[in-house]
This record gives structure tokens, C-alpha cells and sequence, in this order.
């Protein structure tokens, strides 16, 4: 059904088709709508028996969920920022133990300097935690994704991360299209554990492992992540034959043909990018095209490199930062081409909500289709501010901090008492 | 339930011989049908206090659930040595997931249990003291204000065994431990404000809240089963002696697993909704020089010089819980009428 609906409260629709037992909440911007939505839900008796647990930290949040997991139970749910840092070594343990939880990651970015406002800083920190990460564009994909997740995590046993752009999705109405509890039932089956906790056949699960096979133990991840490199494109084909839509997969290509420069992205600001390069081929002929990145973990390797086969070059627009080192998604663009190099210029961009606008877009991809990108952008920053600071911090030891020196230099209000 | 007299018991720790009992009125480990959770073969240290506990408790709770529970372990040394890969020492479904997080993982177990509707499988969560009172404290108070149906079983041996014996929240004062060396003008231990869980589990108002020693096994087993009559939050906290964290010898866990509850430095009780329902009398009152002397951990206390005005807190701190908690009566009493099938300390049923 057509809904003209919030993103957060079009992803609890859609986890309420799930039929999840166990949900547990902590709030935190911006994914607070969704557990809120969810609560409403459950009291109101239209889960059945599912718990909803409001826990004390985000830490207790994912390892609630491990232990409803581990006991059969299909469990939920949804963090950003600060909130999936807190609870990093619960996400780590839940992989580990192969146990198949879904949760929203909100994305927002980290601090210090505190901030609720999206990139891509927090789950891009989880990148390595042996959770698959699917990146939605829109509130319908969220929406989709969280169906398609929990498929491929219990089929795998391996925890699934939908990441949402916090606000641009979460906050934001949209038309979705919310499918029937029918839809959802034939095409998410009941959850069926490989290992679970029961008085019947007691087992211990999570020993102690050692040098004698703990090479082994992680193998088996790497193992499960290139199955998932199967079944994500399998579950999005059996997903557009039953709802209707072109939904999920591993790769978004857009306008590939013939495209010497391919911009690469993900999640929403993939609205935008296309945009301008419509009106750079339309109007001026550039041969440009998109690559959106759904699943970043796995990482699609052939299918980036058989995507790029015909392209010159790449941008990658990148929504969080590796200090020391630069572009995330960069570094296994750069490895999916090991076998034909083509230059892959990374863009910090959007970084703790900032706007990536298509005036500020249509320039950068013209510099880029001209070859003219530093080795690495901080799209749209403001150099005489960073020239400020460094300035600052030349000529007194005691400069003070940082952001605040630089908010005051901006003529920001309430940044000095005094 | 009915009760049976007797005639003989052991002096020193009331203990019964099963066998002038009725059968059911014995205790859970002479039952040749007992659970045995934790089986033989594990790696625990010769004189384990921990693994004796754990044995009996969760044996207990096997008992009373019919063996219809499941148990979430903290990382820890019971965690260990119970699961050295790939052998297995535990006969009931046992999951280990994180240091910290253990009352948390079993309020998901037991949240999993109502959704399936299989309230009939109760939860035990169960960790150390650095486990309970320290990194997963916060969990543990979420567990408890939340009133979610889990047992939380802290093993407590006052350090952190498992790492090498480092300091933990339980450590008592001026106990020297590796973080809490017995070097400089106050050797080991600082004298902290203490903290004390069971009492912050009571000021969570939860249904029960019980202590324990190794000492008592009677009483152990009683408390683990009579947890059991309660649903949502408890919390049993029992001591459990490390001769290599302690300095002790292997063969005297259970003697001071004793004289801490004797001397009152351990105080035993129950309580309900916040209030204390009983406690254990002390029967043979000792100084806690008695109970320390026997610790390598207090020997700085002793040797070269004895530091009387330390022993002299110490001794202050049992008083205390003395008359805190009850612990000796007013009027002499030589002979306790004991009951079998109560407990000896509270006359409660023993399972």
C-alpha cells in the first residue's frame, strides 16, 4: 500500500511485518522513531507475544539480542553513532557466534566534536565486525532491505546492518510502499536456528578457542561473506518477483554505458550525484555514470571491477574519513582494480551532516572528468578556517580547542562567554 | 513441608549424613540422579571455590527447574576452565558471550523463553566478582530494575582470578593483589567506601536477594532452590575462596570459606523486596585475625611488623555487619535444634 510516510516509521512498518520476538531499544538520534514506532506496536498487541526490552546502554541493547538470538528467538534492533561504538564489542560477539540479529544503523557521525548529524563515520568503524552492511538510498530500500536482511542473515547465520542515512531517511516523508503481511510471509520464512539454546539438547556455545583452530573459526566468517556475495543478488531477484521492485542487490549501476568517469557512492546522497550527472551528459555530453554500492560488507569485488570495465577513471564520494589514510571505500575500490589500475580519486564529503549540493557536485565532477582532483578532496571545505587554526596552533602552545576557536572564528553565537 | 528429626549432625558445620534422612529430604548432591552441570574433567584449580559453587548452585536450580534452564556465563575463570575448545564440562545449554554482559545476554534468553512461551525454562546468568560488581555492574543493575526473570549468581573471590589476580570492586581493604601490592607505607589494598552488591541488589527492591558461602552447602543449595520460587529479578552472591589468589592451601577453601562468615566479615542473609528475612548466626565467633592469617594475600599485615591498626579496621568492618545484620545473639545459646529439610541458618525448606 502507497504511503505518503516518515522513513523511520516506514522501516517499523516493514519490521512489524517481520514478525520479530525480541526488540530491544536505547535511544539515540536519529534512529530513536523507529524503536518508538516499534514500542507502539508491540503494546498495542499486533506482534503477539514479542518482547520489546528497554535496556539500559546500547551495550545491553546487541547483547539482549545475542541472548534472544542464541535462544531461537528472531531479534532486533537499531543504534547510530555514539550508541554503535558503545556497544562495538557486543556487534563483534554477535558475529562471532554466527548469530543472525538485524539492526538499523541511523548513520551519524562521531565524535569529538559531538555531533547527531549524518555520515558514515559509525558504521564504516564496524567495517571489519564480520557483519554483512547493506547501505539504503531511499526510505523504500530501507523499508526493503530490512525484509531482504533478515532472509539473508538467517540463511547465513551472520548479523545484517541496514545503514540509513540518519535524518535524510529517517526523518524524512516519502512515498513508500508498504507491502501486506501475505508478501513478507511467503517470502520470510520462519527462523530455524543452527544452534540454539535448549534444555532438550544442551549444548555450550561460545568456548573458549584456541591457536588450534581459531584460524579456522575466522575462516569460516570469510567463508559465510562470500556466500552472502551469492544470495544477496539471489534474495533481491526472489524479492522483485514478489513484491514488485527492484530492491537490494549487491551493486546500483546508473547511466554505465560508455561512461569514462564513474562516481561511486552510497547510501542517499546517490539522489543528488545522479541528478548532476543527468544534466552533465544531457546538457553537456560529459560521458558520466553512477555506481551505487549496496552491500559494502561483503565487498563486491568482480562486480565493481566488471562494472568499471569500460570507465577511465573514478570518483568515490566518501561520507566518513580514515584520518592518516583518507578514503574508506577508496582503498577496496582501488583493490577491486588491482588487475587493470584506473585512478580513484576519493572525496570526503557530507561529513557530520554537511550538505553535498549539486552546484558544489557539478563542479567537483567536472574537475574530476578533467583529471583535475587533488589526491584527496574535503569537498566544500572551508580553508581559511583550517588555515586559521593551524595558524593559531603555530604560534601558542596553549591555543586552546579547536572547534571552539574555529566556531568563534566563524562569528558562531554563544561560542565565548564574555 | 513435614520434617523429619534427628539425632546427629557434625558439630562443627551441621552437616547431616544423608543417609539417616528420608530421601527426600536429602541434599541435592547426594541425589544419584543429580544434574551434575558441571561435570569432571574441567581445568579449575585444585581447591576451586568457584567451581564447588557453581556445582551445587546451578545443580540446585537444575533440580528445581526439572532441568528445564539455560545458563549465561561472563568470561571468567568459571567460564575457563568449564569450556577449554573443544571439550565441554557443562550438561545444561550454556552460552558465553562477553565479559561484561552476561545479565544482559540472559534477560535476551529469558525474553526469547516468553516469546516462545516456554516459560517454563528459566535463566541463570552467572559471572565472577570483576564480572559482576565491576564491568558488567551497569547490566546488572539494568537486569534488576527491569525485573527480568534471570538469577544472577556472583561466584565472588575478590579479584580478578582469571587475569593473574588483579584488583577488583570486591577487593577488600588492604588485600594484596597484583594491582594492590603489598609495597610502600600502606601495602596492598586502599580502604574504599566498599561496594557492596548484594545491598545495592536490595535497593533495587528485587524479589530475593541472597547470600552465600562454600561453607554451607546446605544452605547453598537451599538458597539457589528457593530463588527459584521467585520470578523476575535475584540475586545470589556467593563466596567462593581462591587458594591461588588468596595465598590459602588447597585444602582449607571450605575452612575460610568458614571463618569469613564466623569472624563476620561475610555476613549471610536473605532478603525480599528489600528486606532482610533472615540471617545466619554466628555460632562460634573468631577474630578476623583467625580468617586472615590463614591468607598470603593479608600476610604483609603480620610480617615484618604486625600492623595492629589495620588488623584493628578490619576487625571494625566485621563488627560492624555484627550488629548490622544480627549476626550474634543476645543470650547464649550452646545447642541449635536442627531440622532437616530447613535450613540450619534459617529454618527455611530445603529443596
Amino acid at each position: 500500500m502507497l504511503k505518503q510516510i516518515e522513513g523511520s516509521r516506514a522501516v517499523a512498518e516493514a519490521l512489524a511485518l517481520c514478525r520479530p520476538e525480541v526488540i530491544c531499544a536505547y535511544p539515540i538520534t536519529p534512529q530513536t522513531h523507529i524503536v518508538e514506532a516499534l514500542s507502539a506496536t508491540v503494546k498495542r498487541g499486533e506482534l503477539g507475544r514479542c518482547e520489546f526490552i528497554n535496556v539500559e546502554s546500547e551495550f545491553a541493547a546487541m547483547s539482549v539480542a545475542i541472548g534472544a538470538s542464541a535462544a531461537g528467538a528472531r531479534a532486533y534492533t537499531a543504534t547510530a553513532s555514539q550508541g554503535l561504538l558503545y556497544m562495538s564489542e557486543a556487534v563483534y560477539n554477535a558475529a562471532g557466534l554466527g548469530l543472525p540479529i538485524v539492526m538499523t544503523v541511523a548513520n551519524r557521525a562521531i565524535g569529538a566534536p559531538i555531533n547527531i548529524w549524518n555520515d558514515h563515520s559509525d558504521s564504516m568503524s564496524q567495517r571489519d565486525a564480520g557483519w554483512i552492511q547493506l547501505y539504503a538510498e531511499t526510505s523504500q530500500e530501507a523499508l526493503d532491505l530490512h525484509i531482504q536482511a533478515f532472509r539473508i542473515a538467517e540463511e547465513l547465520s551472520v548479523p545484517v546492518m541496514v545503514c540509513m542515512d540518519g535524518f535524510i531517511l529517517t526523518h524524512a516523508c516519502e512515498r513508500a510502499d508498504i507491502p501486506t503481511q501475505q508478501q513478507v510471509d511467503d517470502f520470510l520464512p520462519r527462523y530455524e536456528p543452527r544452534q540454539v539454546l535448549d534444555p532438550a539438547e544442551p549444548v555450550s556455545i561460545g568456548a573458549m578457542v584456541g591457536p588450534e583452530a581459531f584460524t579456522e573459526v575466522r575462516y569460516l566468517a570469510q567463508a559465510r561473506q562470500l556466500q552472502a556475495l551469492e544470495l544477496i543478488p539471489a534474495v533481491a531477484a526472489e524479492f522483485e518477483r514478489g513484491f514488485g521492485r527492484d530492491s537490494g542487490g549487491l551493486l546500483r549501476p546508473y547511466r554505465l554505458d560508455d561512461a569514462e568517469t564513474v562516481v561511486i557512492a552510497l547510501g542517499s546522497v546517490q539522489g543528488t550525484i545522479k541528478d548532476v550527472v543527468d544534466e552533465l551528459r544531457d546538457g553537456q555530453g560529459m560521458k558520466i555514470g553512477v555506481l551505487g554500492i549496496i552491500s559494502f560488507r561483503p565487498f563486491p569485488f568482480e562486480a565493481v571491477r566488471a562494472a568499471l570495465a569500460g570507465a577511465s577513471r573514478v570518483i568515490a564520494i566518501e561520507r566518513a574519513l580514515a584520518p592518516g589514510s583518507g578514503g574508506i571505500v577508496t582503498g577496496d575500490i582501488r583493490s577491486a582494480l588491482l588487475a587493470r589500475p584506473l585512478p580513484v580519486s576519493p572525496v570526503i564529503a557530507g561529513l557530520g551532516g554537511r550538505a553535498v549540493t549539486s552546484a558544489s557536485l557539478r563542479n567537483l565532477l567536472t574537475d574530476g572528468h578533467a583529471d583535475a582532483l587533488e589526491p584527496l578532496t574535503f569537498l566544500d571545505l572551508n580553508t581559511e578556517l583550517v588555515d586559521g587554526e593551524l595558524a593559531r596552533t603555530r604560534q601558542a602552545r596553549r591555543s586552546g580547542p579547536a572547534a571552539e576557536n574555529m566556531l568563534r572564528d566563524m562569528g558562531a553565537v554563544a561560542s565565548r562567554v564574555g | 513441608m513435614p520434617y523429619q528429626p534427628i539425632k546427629f549432625y557434625q558439630t562443627g558445620s551441621f552437616a547431616v549424613g544423608n543417609r539417616l534422612l528420608d530421601p527426600e529430604q536429602r541434599s541435592v548432591q547426594s541425589d544419584s540422579e543429580r544434574g551434575n552441570s558441571l561435570n569432571s574433567g574441567h581445568r579449575a584449580c585444585q581447591g576451586c571455590g568457584e567451581a564447588l559453587g557453581a556445582r551445587y548452585a546451578i545443580d540446585s536450580v537444575m533440580k528445581a527447574t526439572d532441568r528445564q534452564m539455560i545458563a549465561v556465563n561472563a568470561t571468567g575463570c568459571l567460564e575457563v576452565f568449564s569450556t577449554p575448545f573443544p571439550e565441554t564440562s557443562w550438561q545444561i545449554p550454556w552460552l558465553h558471550s562477553l565479559f561484561g554482559n552476561a545479565p544482559a545476554v540472559a534477560t535476551g534468553v529469558a525474553a526469547a523463553m516468553r516469546a516462545k512461551g516456554r516459560t517454563d525454562v528459566r535463566v541463570v546468568g552467572q559471572g565472577g566478582d570483576g564480572g559482576t560488581v565491576d564491568i558488567g555492574f551497569a547490566c546488572l543493575s539494568g537486569m534488576f530494575e527491569r525485573n527480568d526473570d534471570v538469577l544472577y549468581i556472583c561466584y565472588d573471590n575478590e579479584a580478578y582470578m582469571n587475569t593473574g589476580v588483579q584488583r577488583s570492586g570486591a577487593t577488600p581493604p588492604a588485600v594484596r593483589t597484583a594491582t594492590t601490592q603489598a609495597v610502600g607505607p600502606e601495602p596492598g589494598n586502599a580502604f574504599g567506601q566498599g561496594k557492596n552488591v548484594p545491598l545495592i541488589a536490595m535497593a533495587h527492591e528485587i524479589p530475593y536477594v541472597a547470600t552465600a558461602t562454600v561453607a554451607d552447602l546446605r544452605d547453598l543449595e537451599y538458597k539457589a532452590r528457593r530463588a527459584m520460587d521467585f520470578r523476575g529479578a535475584r540475586y545470589l552472591h556467593i563466596l567462593v575462596p581462591c587458594p591461588l589468589g588468596w595465598g590459602s592451601a588447597s585444602c582449607d577453601t571450605i575452612r575460610v570459606a568458614r571463618l569469613a562468615t564466623e569472624s563476620g566479615l561475610f555476613p549471610v542473609f536473605e532478603a525480599e523486596r528489600g528486606e532482610v528475612t533472615s540471617a545466619t548466626p554466628i555460632r562460634h565467633r573468631v577474630p578476623v585475625e583467625d580468617y586472615m592469617r590463614l591468607q598470603a594475600r593479608y600476610a604483609h599485615l603480620f610480617r615484618p611488623v604486625r600492623r595492629t591498626e589495620t588488623i584493628a579496621r578490619i576487625q571494625a568492618a566485621a563488627d560492624r555487619n555484627i550488629s548490622r545484620f544480627g549476626l550474634v545473639k543476645e543470650e547464649k545459646t550452646t545447642v541449635k535444634r536442627i531440622v532437616p529439610g530447613q535450613s540450619p541458618a534459617t529454618g527455611q525448606a530445603v529443596g
